[in-house]
């Protein structure tokens, strides 16, 4: 069942941009992330990669490192224990524990390069990498696959041994395609015969990374008892417990996932690659801690990037603005195992339109590069990318409007999404609205300084949201201030907005609140922060308990005034019943004889969540000579539900914008012909730096999600999504040329000039 | 990494005699923003590094009638924020002000960002370009190389097992002259270029005609290049948009890049091209004042 809610309108707390509980703690440094954590006794783990991209391992031999003196342990895929051939929920995506198992640790192949082989532990951190180095492996080298072209030909090499594709329900062996699937509604032949105009055009992108600052790290220690204990950097320490439970055939029980603070993640947090390696290492070395740190370059090389691939896009439309059909095959690169963002790209790619009639293929297919994981509403951006540029070249053709040709046929209440799945309220068209009535829209580009010319692109995007499992405890303290325990890690002030909710209810000041994300053992099931719930549906937990709370308190109160429960009013944070009135922080200090202490709990589990639309506008400016461009001006409209803290929502979405861009135009794996990323730093990865951005101006239209009584929707994926088209369009449009490739980079767009 | 030892000695002879104990085992240390990035990723083994921050002579910036002495351990910042230097060498700064961020300018040197011999060393060309020279000492006594004989290929030297980097000589620009160096980055900071061009213009006293000109280029070859057609167009010749065009053609030919993640041949041989016209242009700008 679906509740729905009529939405509250005058709030006290949230819409106010409070300062963070965790603030002082992160600008001082005192926070505590995994790289921090030090145990008495630690020791330190470091692994051998593979420095072939696919391979076969002949011969592992681990003497000479064993023999270093400082060695505690060394690790092969033997000793890890038969994992159950299943698949468990990641949060943003899923893992089969055997293949699992082999990403963490190769089993007689490699997928990609720095695919970890063997580990050890020693008693520093230099012994660790000396012995790690002294370990000798052999391979047989196999030719590297770096696309879904090389990956889908005939008789190419396949990657996963064993593999049986499910190709539109035929099992299929031999392939690298590990999964062909259909959405179809209607008939798109017929239809795009009957259009006046049909565009189809094929896109192709770079596998790129999250690139958040902070590394992967994980700290284990396996006791006597059996009882494992895990420090590491996640979105979500309940992914982590289910994965390493999972992995190392070990009981959830067993396992304790402390809290860290996380220096970034974006999706790419969610799988785990160091955890089981750090707790069966400690295991080894007799129940030592064993820490374990990446370096950038192993990150880049080695943990989930979101996926690179090809996008064939075909729309039909008509003279009068209406399209008719659209039809597109989806083929994304899952990295060196099955699963990547294909499914939810599927989802996606139609979600921002009304199409009559749509077909909807998606391929996931194996790559020898790193096994691709969420990237900030992964697959979307992908998706988006390929139909705005081909509505973009349909509004050119036929003079439409970008803007009122998008409302024309934009999806709203009842629309039925590519998948099948029917819209509630949504926002888009109010986005689309304020777009066109924004300052941006309605000024000039401005006039180019000589040798350089300008362009303006917009483009939509969607992403559905999640909700899933999450749990809130409240404890109200003598002094009338809150203790509030949630299991969301903390990205970009959750702690706040999800407190902020229960101080709404409960009319106490956030102020007064301290929330807390503590280890596993000691909150209910959480899931992680990803898919753009976390203030959606942790926040419903704190709702929920805050109102559990007051019916706990008016059933005390109801025994100090010797009245019954159900006469007591609670209204923005004071109760009264017959004349008699008491605010809740001041109840508080006289519960005592009452029984104690007051506190509440809710877990909830959300099937569905409020979906999400942006529509951006990006300003450009290319130097016609270098091919160099420069966003000059850009503004994100976005339907936030309710912006519970407006600043943090506002930094969402700038946050977002620049992923996008730099996605758009600089981003991307450098893969050199042995199948290896050759700019695997921050100094060759080109991500945007704060001198290459514009200020990021933000349109917030609230268009309240009618499941949740705030009208909260998740806002953090979204704004990825549509700087990858608004800016390859403006660049269309300064230089007169389209692109079909991303990164539009200089080199690219001096190539187009020079077509000519 | 393996293991090494530290020395921080605070004579010329004491670095030169440890440097030449340990041969090719051992080297200097400046800022450290190469040789710790290298270290740390195994691309050497050493069993010393001599730390050469504690020689004075080597930490030394001297400005004078004959010309600039630049210690091999100055950092940029002390280059960029002197402002004899900006006056007199505004191409000089245009390098050491745009060698990483604030943080890396604050440790790297010129110095070490000639030795360590990269090809996109931002700090070279306008070097070659004013003609300047390393002073080079070892156990056996001092020796002088031009800069555009410094760097032999990608991380390769004159320098010899043994050999320090004392200063870089710099002669006193002539008058009616000016340089400037730019590199092409797809970012605007933090990046390796994908070509560079640094410029040497001397102008006659009407500051409408070359006298003589130097073009360095980076980036575009497996060393810094020394573009001599493309400068000596130039001399005897009017300053104008065909003279220019001429020499950039002719700074494009010398270009000898590779195509990869940073750029293509073709993108490159362009961008060579480009470059050398707007920092002729810069130089002439700056020659007349
Ligand atoms: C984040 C980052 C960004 C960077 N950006 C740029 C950039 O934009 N442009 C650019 O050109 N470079 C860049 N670099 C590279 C580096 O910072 C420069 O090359 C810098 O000038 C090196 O100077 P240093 O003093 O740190 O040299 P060091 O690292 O101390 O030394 C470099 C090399 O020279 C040798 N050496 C040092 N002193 C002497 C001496 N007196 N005699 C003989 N040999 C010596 C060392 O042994 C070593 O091999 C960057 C580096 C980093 C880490």
């Amino acid at each position: 069942m679906v509740a729905t809610y009529e939405t509250k309108t005058d709030y006290k707390v949230i819409g106010n941009s409070p300062i963070r509980h965790d603030a002082l703690d992160k600008v001082t440094g005192r926070a505590i992330y995994g790289g921090d954590v030090k145990v008495p006794g630690l020791i330190w783990g470091d692994v051998i990669r593979s420095p072939h991209a696919h391979a076969r391992i002949k011969s592992i031999d681990t003497s000479a490192a064993e023999a270093i003196e400082g060695v505690f342990a060394v690790l092969t895929h033997d000793d890890f224990p038969q994992a159950d051939d299943k698949t468990i929920e990641t949060g943003e995506g899923t893992v089969n524990l055997r293949r699992g198992q082999s990403n963490v640790m190769a089993d007689k192949k490699v997928h990609y390069k720095g695919h970890v082989v063997a580990a050890v532990a020693a008693v520093d951190r230099n012994t660790a990498q000396i012995a790690a180095q002294a370990i000798k492996v052999e391979y047989e080298i196999l030719p590297a696959i770096s696309d879904v072209d090389a990956a889908m030909a005939d008789g190419a090499e396949v990657i996963l041994e064993g593999l049986v594709g499910d190709h539109l329900g035929e099992k299929v062996e031999n392939t690298n395609v590990a999964r062909v699937f259909r959405h179809e509604f209607g008939n798109v032949e017929d239809a795009f015969a009957n259009s006046d105009l049909v565009i189809e055009r094929t896109v192709t992108m770079s596998m790129i990374h999250q690139g958040y600052i902070e590394p992967h790290n994980a700290t284990a220690i396996w006791a006597q008892d059996d009882n494992l204990t895990v420090w590491s950097s996640t979105q979500g320490s309940f992914g982590v417990r289910s994965q390493v439970a999972g992995l190392l055939h070990h009981p959830e029980s067993k396992v304790k996932v402390n809290y860290v603070e996380i220096g970034g993640g974006f999706g790419g947090k969610t799988v785990v690659y160091l955890a089981p390696i750090a707790a069966l290492l400690s295991r080894k070395s007799g129940g030592r801690p064993v820490k374990l740190v990446m370096d950038r370059s192993s990150v880049f090389e080695a943990t989930g990037p979101a996926p690179g691939g090809k996008i064939r896009m075909k729309i039909g439309v008509n003279k009068d603005g209406k399209i008719q059909a659209a039809d597109t095959d989806l083929m994304l690169e899952a990295g060196g195992f099955p699963g990547s963002a294909v499914g939810a790209a599927a989802i996606c790619v139609f979600a921002c339109y009304n199409l009559p009639v749509s077909r909807i293929t998606g391929y996931d297919v194996l790559v020898n590069k790193p096994k691709s994981a969420a990237y900030r509403a992964p697959g979307s951006p992908q998706a988006s990318f390929a139909i705005e540029t081909v509505i973009d070249e349909i509004c050119d053709e036929l003079g439409f409007d970008k803007i009122q040709f998008r409302l024309d046929n934009a999806a709203h209440e009842g629309t039925r999404r590519g998948d099948g799945v029917q819209f509630i309220r949504v926002g888009l068209e109010e986005c689309l609205v304020a777009a066109k009535e924004s300052d941006h829209w309605n000024s000039p580009l401005g006039d180019a300084p000589a040798g350089k010319a300008r362009g303006r692109g917009i483009a939509s995007a969607y992403w559905m949201n999640g909700g899933g499992k999450s749990t809130c405890d409240l404890m109200l303290q003598d002094d009338g201030t809150v203790m509030l325990n949630e299991g969301s890690a903390d990205i970009g002030g959750t702690r706040t907005s999800i407190a902020m909710q229960a101080a709404e209810v409960l009319g106490i000041p956030v102020e007064d609140f301290h929330p807390s994300i503590p280890d596993t053992d000691s909150i209910g099931f959480t899931g992680v922060t990803g898919g753009s719930r976390t203030t959606y549906t942790t926040g419903l937990a704190a709702y929920n308990a805050a109102h559990k709370l007051v019916v706990e308190l008016k059933s005390r109160l109801a025994d100090l005034w010797e009245t019954s429960a159900d006469k007591i009013d609670f209204n923005e944070g004071t109760f009264t019943a017959n004349g008699d009135s008491i605010g809740i922080q001041e109840l508080a200090g006289k519960l005592g004889p009452t029984g104690g202490p007051a506190t509440s709990t809710s877990s909830v589990n959300l099937a569905e969540a409020g979906n999400a639309y942006g529509v951006h506008i990006c300003d450009l400016e290319v130097d016609l000579a270098t091919g160099k461009t420069d966003v000059i001006r850009y503004t994100a409209v976005q339907d936030v539900g309710k912006a519970v803290h407006p600043q943090y929502a506002e930094g969402q979405i700038q946050g977002g914008v620049v992923q996008g861009l730099g996605w758009a135009l600089n981003e991307e794996y450098f893969i050199t012909d042995e199948g290896a990323m050759a700019n695997r730093s921050f100094l060759d990865y080109r991500m945007p730096t704060s001198l290459d951005m514009p200020m990021i101006d933000t349109i917030m239209v609230e268009v309240p999600n009618p499941l949740h009584p705030y009208g909260v929707r998740g806002i953090g994926e979204v704004p990825i999504c549509p700087p990858l088209s608004a800016a390859t369009q403006a660049v269309k449009e300064a230089v007169g040329k389209p692109f079909y490739s991303l990164p539009v980079k200089p080199g690219r767009i001096l190539e187009a000039l020079n077509g000519d | 990494m393996h293991p090494f030892a530290y020395v921080a000695p605070s004579t010329v002879a004491e670095a030169v005699a440890e440097l030449s104990k340990h041969g090719d085992r051992a080297r200097p240390l400046a800022g450290g923003t190469d040789l710790l990035v290298k270290a740390r990723a195994n691309v050497w083994e050493l069993d010393a590094v001599v730390d050469i921050k504690n020689i004075p002579e080597l930490m030394t910036l001297t400005i004078n009638g004959s010309g600039l002495s630049i210690g091999a351990g100055v950092p940029c910042y002390q280059v960029y924020d002197n402002s004899e230097i900006a006056a007199q060498y505004p191409g000089i700064v245009d390098g050491a002000s745009i060698i990483g961020g604030i943080q890396i300018q604050s440790r790297a040197g010129l110095g070490g960002n000639l030795c360590n011999a990269a090809p996109s060393g931002d700090g070279i060309p306008s070097l070659i370009a004013l003609s300047a020279v390393a002073k080079i000492a070892s156990v056996n006594g001092t020796r002088e190389v031009a800069i555009e004989n410094f760097c032999t290929g990608p991380s390769r030297t004159v320098l010899k097992a043994g050999e320090l980097l004392v200063s870089i000589e710099v002669p006193k620009p002539a008058a009616n002259s000016g340089a400037a160096y730019t590199r092409f980055i797809p970012r605007n900071e933090m990046d390796i270029a994908v070509a560079g061009v640094g410029v040497f213009v001397q102008l006659d006293a009407s500051g409408k005609n070359f006298e003589s000109a130097r073009i360095a280029l980076a980036s575009v070859g497996p060393t810094l290049i020394l573009a001599s057609a493309a400068g000596d167009s130039l001399a005897g010749k009017p300053v104008n948009d065909e003279t220019i065009a001429a020499a950039s053609a002719l700074a494009r030919d010398a270009a000898t890049p590779i195509t990869d993640m940073r750029g293509t041949i073709e993108q490159r041989k362009q961008l060579v091209e480009v470059l050398t016209g707007r920092m002729i242009n810069k130089a002439v700008e700056r020659a007349r004042g």
